[in-house]
């Protein structure tokens, strides 16, 4: 697992092709799609313009992010104190870029930016899963399944933008469910591809509890990255022991 | 298409502060090598990160614990799991789980 094998066949090589990275995000679309639409939608409420919209979801890149952003402009926070909330809600995607990182050993510094700048919670589930299946990833396969998600990710906060009029309770159709299942279909097929279930069910039992103590104390998204941190730490030290 | 001058600044800087931790482990930690014990630890981030992503969607709710009146989710996720685990198939999790929330709001 920790050293990528160039495997030379036909079938791997379709496998990891750009179309077929573009394929293997079409599951996660539906996820993301609500999440954009309603960042759109509360953006638009809050007087941000499609242009403005439009460069968020471009350069920002982040739903909490971005909900961040359009509710502190909107009730007049500081610039100093936006940038603050953003960087400490968002910092969990530094261990989603080290988890990453030795599948992509072989890079340029242009291209791990390039593929590092689009790494998402969904991206990251479905890539290491691919990673947990065929022991690699190739380039082109990640680009295909980023770029997906990217242009998926604009164009719903662009729709929810427009849409803002008209959708008043997305609820209704269960449209925000769809990003927990979404992270639960992610995490089922990640402990089912590992074959180290009773190891990863107790992480997945001290991540639950340590969030919900964590959240006591701290917010939401600083609980999820000190809970990811404390259960990855029992995980590798119960491994030690074996 | 009026951007404003406070948004640009809050988007720029944003962008900047979210791109940094997703780009700078990865250019580092592919130019170096990993020790042993970190590998470890890092084959458990992804069942840690998403697991905590779950508990913080179905337990949550504005950082609070809000077991009571999420229960209608907590519900819709045994559904959810149960077709994850016997398809692994994404979009179908998906799709029921979002069919099983809206049935649940209509008739609980």
């Amino acid at each position: 697992m920790h050293n990528p094998v160039p495997l030379d066949n036909e079938a791997v090589r379709r496998d990891d092709s750009f179309l077929q990275g573009v394929k293997e995000c079409i599951p996660t679309l539906l996820g993301y799609l609500s999440i954009g639409i309603a960042v759109g939608v509360i953006a638009k409420t809050v007087g941000f313009s499609m242009m403005e919209i439009f460069l968020m979801s471009l350069l920002v890149y982040a739903g909490s992010a971005q909900f961040i952003i359009a509710g502190m402009i909107a009730s007049g926070g500081s610039i100093t104190a936006i940038i603050l909330t953003v960087f400490i809600v968002n910092v969990r995607h530094v261990l989603l870029s080290a988890a990453l990182s030795p599948y992509f050993k072989w890079m340029t510094p242009a291209k791990s930016v390039l593929i590092g700048s689009l790494i998402t919670d969904e991206t990251f589930g479905v890539a290491i899963n691919k990673a947990a299946k065929q022991k690699q990833i190739s380039e082109r396969w990640m680009h295909g399944l980023n770029i997906t998600a990217y242009l998926n990710w604009i164009a719903a906060t662009l729709a929810g933008a427009w849409l803002g009029e008209w959708i008043t309770e997305p609820e209704r159709f269960g449209l925000d469910f769809a990003l927990p299942a979404m992270f639960i279909g992610l995490l089922v097929l990640q402990l089912t591809s590992r074959k180290k279930i009773v190891k990863d069910l107790l992480v997945v039992g001290c991540t639950v509890l340590v969030l919900l103590a964590a959240s006591y104390v701290v917010s939401g998204s600083i609980a999820v990255m000190i809970a990811t941190i404390a259960a990855a730490t029992v995980g590798m030290v119960i491994e030690k022991w074996k | 298409m009026e951007v404003k001058w406070n948004v640009l600044l809050a988007i720029l800087g944003s962008s900047l502060v979210t791109f940094l931790p997703r780009v700078l482990p990865l250019l580092v930690f592919s130019r170096v090598n990993i020790p042993d014990w970190a590998m470890r630890w890092l084959n458990y981030v992804p069942v840690a990160v998403m697991s905590a992503l779950v508990a913080q969607e179905l337990f949550l709710s504005d950082d609070n614990l809000a077991l009571r009146s999420n229960y209608l989710e907590i519900i819709a996720s045994v559904p959810t799991i149960l077709v994850a685990l016997l398809t692994r198939s994404l979009l179908g999790t998906v799709i029921v789980g979002m069919i099983t929330i809206m049935l649940l709001r209509l008739y609980m």
